[in-house]
């Protein structure tokens, strides 16, 4: 397939077509008014953010009005795009937008320049269309928190950088949007940073976060020395020329990237304490759209990764891995967040799974990545409302029969569940299964592990969330004295009652008539279209082992006889390594942070003592030998003057001897 | 570009200000400093005027990176020495970041020599300023001396300024901290002085008569193993100034002892004296001896990289945290300069710019810290977040600039130097690559030290920043962002420096793998 790409003067188009097999676009200059002015869906919110940051107490009053229409302004700006790619012809929808040369030095030319292909557009509507949901559902979560208009900007500027991250046309600029994404959920998450534990978890992500950014950031480098630029399409176009060892470190590097942001094993840890934020924060940014960020970034470099099977084993590896790693911890957890928290670990494993896969993934990852995004959110907004009515209570074991106490809240949090669960007919059975499939579809004992592993945890996932669902609103109360549970707001409502619209109709949509996959195609590669068969095994077994996984938590948690106590039982070996994240935070802690601590506790030792220590003996020794000349010694500087002057004689009156 | 002699304005305005604040009434304190911020300001907008009329097109002409507003006077006409000064890209940014630095410094040291509680005897305020001053010239003048002599002149004198403003306005063990600094700085500019004097021999024995000057003196042809002693004499000057593991030890303690804006020129300006020397003097000079010792540099480089960043973490003072973490900073600008590439070196001199914003915002910001609770120990606070929401909020950008974060200044210089290092030397860049954790651990520990978790009894009554202050610290917050989203006027005025350089020092960026990725992506 690349044997005829020798020549540098070869059509591009034509290489590009032999690359790909049929069917990418080819990408060409941004034009019309929409797609001209594309920069205004990022400068929309940033400046947003910038009017609340600056304008400080002047605009708690209406700041958060303000950063909601920001908000639905890129939205609208996005809708708009959309409907315009729409109107090209498939081949023609990859639009290339150039602001400004960002950073000229010698051949390395990096702009600052935005693409507008499918892909991207279909992150723009996700990221604004629950991003203004969550704005809105903020507007009454955060009422009483005397710093709503510090939330509003943070939220702005989260939304700014990952627009900026998905609408990037090189890697150097969507670095930027990347980890102003890792900056924005730095400030969320310690947005109550008076707590030290708010404090320390934002530390924490952004510190791990780092170490995958450590991946990517020599990723970038890999790629200007191989390609000499750093932007998509050129390197997407010569992929397959450069040497095949170097693409894949490359694939292995963005994808150690990749696990940073997404929460993937081995850089998940640090998610399940990033629930300290706020609940808006946990369902916008820690399940719906930047831990997302990953499976978008390896879609994306899809042409790299498609010449780089080693790398997509890889992902395929890490992906089912996380999913059962974050399904085990779901099932072990008490706080409804940390519950929900290992589940997004799971299903984000899920997509990586999928777009490990190749061009028979990536449309299913990023389709259950839409979906997640609809229906994770909406049961991060019902957390939200659950303990919004509880006193902020997020202990699942002093809930209980909470579906008289609020009836919206249930109705939406319960569709959103039969959505995660698979549930025929709702989104998740859709993308989840053509997941299951996938995988299966690869064949050979990869195959079979792979989707062993992806059935196992949808009966996993059946589990959790039936436990979650049954402890909160079904069995008896246990509510702490003083709780008056009540139903929230219409504010908060209103978009959980949207978000589980989405959860219900969204698999459909996207799935059936092979609409997404069609759609996406221009930018990941045609794949044959297969009916959608929901009486193939895979799906058969997966809805067995779904009413299995239902079953079992009803007997434990949901029906009238099952009692679950109100504080945890010592629970078995497995159980309590899952409470406790089975280990991810006691591994670091012994690997890195404890002797990092002794590390740097013996740098600065060895510095203080060693080499300073060197210097000042060094020092002493020579002002003692030097004891007769301690005249020498005045202080005045401009004896030190002259003692300079006459050692320069001396040495020009070396140099003279020597030389001349 | 007129013949007013601008670069001799942007000396002699501060030099002479400095005299006539020295010379007012002892009592006239607010005079005295009203008066250094307006003559700061003066030199700011000489320095504002040669950058705009900087004629950055001169690379098209063949001239790439000449010398503009150049002058040429003998002065001691006997032994070739002129004043000679005049500035190419480089030199240029670094002149406009100092000019930038100083009236920031004043306006944020408004207050700092009225004694400190362990050092509270009243000290002449006057003083103070008319060294910030003195120290301005010869800031101006070391980087614009094309004469080698000239500046090692300002070289030494810079000396006399901060040892004052440290041995008797400092706080802690100042006279050690100073007498430290002193005798380090005296010791490397001995060296280096023995190697300024060796090429003036030189100059005499090839061209019949002996010169100083710069550019006469590139175009020499040095025997091997001369080259090499006195590439050495110039460097181990310069390894001292950066500071350069293992020669960085009088750094933290002159920063700990100093007051915060003493910190800010130390670090930001003086500092840079030391990797902008590498860069004029030891490559361009000698290039042979400076690919000779390419990779015991290289190693000392990666070494105060990732050193100085591991000490830094376990720093309990915040300005000697803050100085250990330009130890680390330095070891990426002396890595870009030694990795011989455009983006390498492009890197490092934008670095120099950048370091001087980020890390004066942040010493500037621990000395409000300082002022108000008195104590530069990181335990000592806790909570400022809540009672002070903008001196926190300033301090953030500042720390997230040190830890190079996309879309703020520091992120395009440090990127530029990797990316630059990579090319030529993978795996030095992946080491230097480790820095950015380690950035992130020693800055935001601090961060969560310092400002966030519970109140601290002593914190709860801090007011946040006066409108001084808060003048003092936006022009650096602003700068901070505008050249992180837009590096290219600055790239547009060292990139052809930095071609001279590299055509110096004989030197191509390697090519890539695939070349026909690169046109196309060029075209784009």
């Amino acid at each position: 397939m690349t044997g005829t790409l020798t020549s540098a003067a070869a059509p591009l188009a034509g290489s590009f077509g032999n690359l790909a097999g049929a069917g990418l676009a080819e990408t060409t200059a941004a034009t019309g008014a929409v797609h001209g002015n594309a920069w205004l869906m990022v400068a929309f919110p940033l400046l947003g953010a910038a009017v609340l940051l600056l304008g400080g107490r002047r605009t708690s009053g209406w700041g958060h009005y303000l950063a909601v229409a920001m908000s639905l302004a890129s939205f609208v700006w996005g809708v708009l795009s959309f409907f315009q790619l729409l109107g090209f012809a498939p081949e023609e929808r990859s639009r290339d937008l150039h602001i400004f040369s960002w950073i000229p030095v010698g051949s390395l030319r990096i702009d600052f320049g935005l693409l507008l292909d499918p892909l991207s557009l279909t992150f723009v509507l996700l990221i604004t269309g629950v991003g203004s949901l969550i704005h809105i559902y903020s507007i009454g979560y955060m009422a009483h928190d005397p710093e709503r208009r510090r939330f509003f900007a943070y939220l702005n500027l989260f939304v700014a950088a990952m627009l900026l991250l998905v609408l990037a046309n090189n890697y150097a600029l969507l670095y930027v949007g990347w980890e102003g994404v890792g900056l924005a959920s730095y400030l969320l998450i310690g947005f109550w940073q008076y707590k030290n534990s708010a404090a320390v978890a934002a530390k924490k992500a952004f510190i791990v976060n780092r170490v995958g950014d450590f991946g990517l950031s020599v990723g970038i480098m890999i790629m200007f020395a191989t390609f000499g630029t750093v932007a998509f399409t050129p390197i997407f176009e010569h992929a397959a020329e450069g040497a095949q060892g170097w693409v894949t470190t490359i694939a292995l590097l963005l994808l150690l990237g990749a696990c940073g942001k997404s929460a993937q094993l081995p850089l998940q840890s640090w998610l399940l304490d990033a629930m300290e934020g706020p609940t808006p924060v946990s369902a916008l940014i820690h399940a719906a759209t930047m831990v997302t960020a990953g499976v978008y970034l390896i879609t994306r470099s899809g042409p790299i990764f498609d010449v780089a099977p080693e790398a997509q084993l890889v992902v395929t590896i890490v992906g089912a891995a996380t999913l059962l790693f974050g399904a085990i911890i779901g099932c072990a957890k008490d706080d409804i967040k940390k519950a929900l928290a290992g589940s997004t670990m799971s299903q984000i494993g899920y997509m990586h799974l999928a777009a490990g896969l190749g061009p028979i993934g990536y449309a299913a990852a990023i389709a259950h990545l839409l979906t997640h995004g609809f229906f994770k959110a909406g049961l991060f907004l019902g957390a939200g409302s659950v303990m919004h009515g509880m006193n902020d209570q997020v202990d699942m074991r002093k809930y209980g029969a909470l579906r008289k106490a609020m009836p919206i809240t249930f109705a939406t949090f319960g569709l959103g569940y039969l959505a995660i669960i698979g549930f025929p007919g709702l989104a998740g059975w859709f993308t989840k299964d053509a997941i299951i499939e996938a995988a299966f579809a690869k064949g050979g004992t990869t195959g079979l592990v792979l989707g062993g592993a992806a059935l196992l945890g949808a009966g996993l996932t059946a589990f959790y969330m039936s436990r979650v669902m049954f402890m909160t609103f079904f069995g008896t109360k246990r509510w702490d004295d003083g709780a008056h549970p009540h139903e929230s707001p219409a504010s908060m409502t209103g978009p959980m009652v949207l978000l589980a619209i989405g959860s219900v109709f969204g698999g459909a949509f996207l799935v059936l008539g092979h609409r997404f996959a069609d759609f996406l195609a221009p930018v990941v590669g045609e794949q044959e279209a297969h009916a959608f068969n929901p009486l193939a095994p895979a799906s058969v077994a997966t809805f067995v082992l779904m009413v299995l996984g239902v079953s079992i938590a009803w007997l434990r948690y949901g029906r009238e006889r099952a009692t679950v106590p109100r504080t945890a039982p010592k629970g078995s070996f497995v159980t309590v390594a899952a409470r406790k994240d089975l280990y991810g935070d006691a591994i670091n802690e012994g690997l890195l942070m404890r002797p990092g601590q002794w590390l740097a506790r013996v740098s600065v030792f060895v510095d203080n003592r060693g080499i300073d220590g060197i210097v000042r003996s060094l020092a002493a020794a020579v002002g003692g030998s030097s004891g007769r000349l301690r005249r020498v010694q005045t202080g005045y500087v401009r004896s030190y003057a002259l003692s300079m002057f006459f050692g320069a004689a001396i040495v020009v009156a070396a140099l003279l001897v020597v030389r001349l | 570009m007129s013949d007013f002699p601008w670069l001799t304005a942007a000396i002699a305005v501060p030099a002479v200000g400095s005299a006539v604040v020295a010379a007012l009434p002892q009592a006239r304190e607010e005079l005295a400093k009203r008066l250094t911020f307006v003559l700061t300001l003066v030199v700011l907008a000489i320095t504002l005027v040669m950058t705009v009329t900087f004629d950055t097109g001169s690379a098209r002409e063949g001239t790439a990176g000449a010398l503009q507003f150049a002058e040429v006077h003998d002065w001691i006409p006997a032994f070739g020495i002129h004043y000679a000064v005049g500035v190419d890209g480089i030199a240029m940014v670094l002149i406009l970041m100092s000019a930038i630095l100083v009236p920031v410094v004043v306006l944020a040291a408004w207050n700092e020599a009225e004694g400190t509680p362990d050092n509270p005897a009243k000290r002449s305020v006057k003083a103070y300023f008319a060294l910030i001053l003195l120290l301005e010239a010869m800031m101006v003048g070391v980087f614009a001396a094309t004469d080698v002599f000239l500046f090692y002149v300002f070289f030494e004198a810079m000396l006399i300024p901060v040892y004052f403003m440290i041995g008797s306005y400092g706080t802690g063990k100042r006279q050690y901290a100073a007498v430290k600094f002193l005798l380090y700085s005296l010791f490397g500019g001995l060296l280096m002085l023995v190697s300024v004097i060796g090429v003036y021999v030189l100059s005499a024995r090839q061209t019949g008569e002996g010169t100083f000057l710069w550019e006469d003196l590139t175009k020499l042809t040095i025997a091997d193993g001369t080259a090499r002693w006195l590439f050495l004499g110039f460097f181990i000057a310069f390894a001292i100034k950066a500071p350069m593991w293992p020669f960085h030890t009088w750094l933290p303690d002159a920063a700990g002892s100093a007051r915060p804006g003493t910190a800010v020129l130390l670090v930001g300006v003086l500092d840079k004296v030391g990797t902008y020397g590498m860069l004029r003097f030891c490559l361009e000079l000698f290039p042979g001896a400076a690919h000779w010792f390419t990779w015991p540099v290289l190693i000392l480089s990666l070494v105060s990289i990732v050193y100085g960043a591991v000490v830094a973490i376990g720093q309990t003072d915040m300005l000697r945290l803050i100085a250990y973490t330009s130890v680390s900073h330095f070891g990426f600008i002396t890595l870009g300069i030694w990795a011989m590439t455009s983006q390498g070196q492009s890197g490092a001199s934008l670095y120099m710019v950048n370091h001087g914003f980020a890390t004066g915002a942040l010493f500037i910001g621990a000395g409000f810290l300082i002022a108000r609770r008195g104590s530069p120990l990181i335990s000592d606070y806790g909570g400022v977040q809540k009672v002070a929401p903008v001196l926190a909020g300033t301090f953030l950008v500042a720390s997230l600039a040190g830890v190079a974060l996309p879309g703020l200044n520091s992120f395009v210089s440090e990127f530029l130097v990797l990316i630059g290092t990579y090319t030529r030397y993978p795996v030095s860049a992946i080491i230097a690559t480790t820095g950015i954790i380690l950035a992130a651990v020693y800055i935001l520990w601090m961060y969560q030290r310092l400002m966030t978790g519970p109140i601290q009894p002593k914190v709860e009554g801090m007011r946040d920043l006066n409108l001084r202050e808060k003048w003092a610290v936006a022009p650096l917050v602003a700068l901070i962002i505008a050249f992180g989203v837009y590096p290219k006027p600055l790239l547009d005025i060292i990139n052809p420096a930095v071609g001279r350089t590299m055509e110096q020092v004989d030197m191509k960026d390697p090519a890539p793998a695939v070349p026909a990725a690169a046109e196309q992506g060029a075209h784009e």
